[in-house]
């Protein structure tokens, strides 16, 4: 490993629950204001994700007052106190841009639901 | 002033403590020796002499060895930086802790070649439309006139090679020192391409 993949891997945060496109998500954001911390939550959509290493970005859509709100986080900033899966997607393609157009039903992802072997594994925990 | 002969290793990201994506170059240190010694009385002015990397045996011919002081091993790569402020005797290793504590540095290297460029890239001209009729678009325009002057100045900007030329670029923020690892990091763009010898230097401008 070179030195430069070594900087970054000291960086890299494993701790963020691991989540995928399509997931309703809870970011949980720390705000820093004048001396003190806050965490702030993000709901919504986890519509794409961008980049590699050090510098992967996710972006979570909601509706705000019905008003679509987008916002981009660093994956792997240290101001991202954790990120809760409320609800994994089932969806077909990385870039979930098209649901900027879609109203009503068509708006909506479906639920990944966990497979047979999965079941029974959890079943048998 | 204090400084060391590097290697660009190359760019990557840093998240600093407010959680802000910083951009950093990493910068790696050989041991750095001290082949020699100027001095005011001898030479006129006053500095050292430092070599990194060892030479293959097959390159090393007698007149270059011939240069180094017993106990050193031929170096490559010989820079000498003027009025170092540091205590150091012939021999000496020095290493990436020597720039502990510095806040800023200067960083010294051979900016990757262009090629042959024209004005735009190579002086930034604004050059002209590219439509209605126009018929100059990238040309550096007129340079020496009819009756007066009759003649191209010298040092009039035009096409030629551009870059491999050594560049400084001046108060880099030191955003971490690893002495471990011999590298630091610096903010920011650093000349030349990846693995291009860089000479670090604290600030001119800035006090450390």
């Amino acid at each position: 490993m070179n030195l430069i993949q070594k900087i970054q891997a000291e960086q890299i945060r494993a701790d963020v629950a691991p989540f995928n496109v399509g997931d309703t998500v809870k970011v949980h954001f720390k705000i820093v204001e004048g001396k003190t911390e806050r965490i702030q939550i993000y709901e919504g959509l986890v519509i794409a994700m961008k980049n590699a290493g050090i510098g992967r970005t996710f972006m979570v859509r909601k509706i705000s007052y019905g008003v679509g709100v987008e916002r981009v986080f660093p994956l792997n900033s240290p101001r991202i106190d954790k990120v809760e899966v409320v609800r994994p997607g089932k969806v077909r393609r990385s870039k979930l841009y098209y649901i900027r157009t879609k109203i009503g039903k068509k708006s909506k992802v479906k639920i990944l639901l966990p497979s047979r072997k999965e079941e029974v594994e959890a079943q048998q925990n | 002033m204090i400084g060391l002969i590097g290697k660009k290793t190359g760019m990557t990201q840093i998240f600093d403590d407010t959680g802000r994506l910083t951009p950093v170059t990493v910068i790696e240190f050989e041991p750095n020796v001290v082949v020699g010694k100027k001095t005011a009385d001898a030479d006129g002015y006053d500095a050292v002499v430092l070599g990194v990397y060892d030479m293959r045996k097959i390159r090393i011919t007698k007149p270059y060895a011939g240069q180094f002081p017993e106990g050193v091993a031929p170096k490559r790569i010989l820079r000498e930086l003027r009025d170092f402020e540091k205590e150091v005797a012939v021999g000496d290793k020095l290493g990436a802790s020597l720039l502990e504590g510095l806040r800023y540095v200067d960083v010294t290297a051979t900016s990757k070649g262009k090629g042959f460029q024209g004005v735009q890239k190579r002086w930034n001209f604004a050059g002209g439309r590219s439509t209605h009729g126009s018929k100059f678009h990238r040309e550096p325009g007129s340079t020496g006139q009819r009756t007066y002057p009759h003649k191209t100045f010298k040092n009039v900007k035009l096409p030629g090679r551009m870059g491999r030329e050594r560049v400084t670029v001046q108060n880099l923020r030191v955003v971490r020192v690893d002495a471990e690892a011999g590298c630091i990091l610096v903010r920011g763009a650093v000349p030349g391409p990846r693995t291009c010898t860089v000479v670090v230097r604290d600030a001119v401008k800035k006090t450390n």
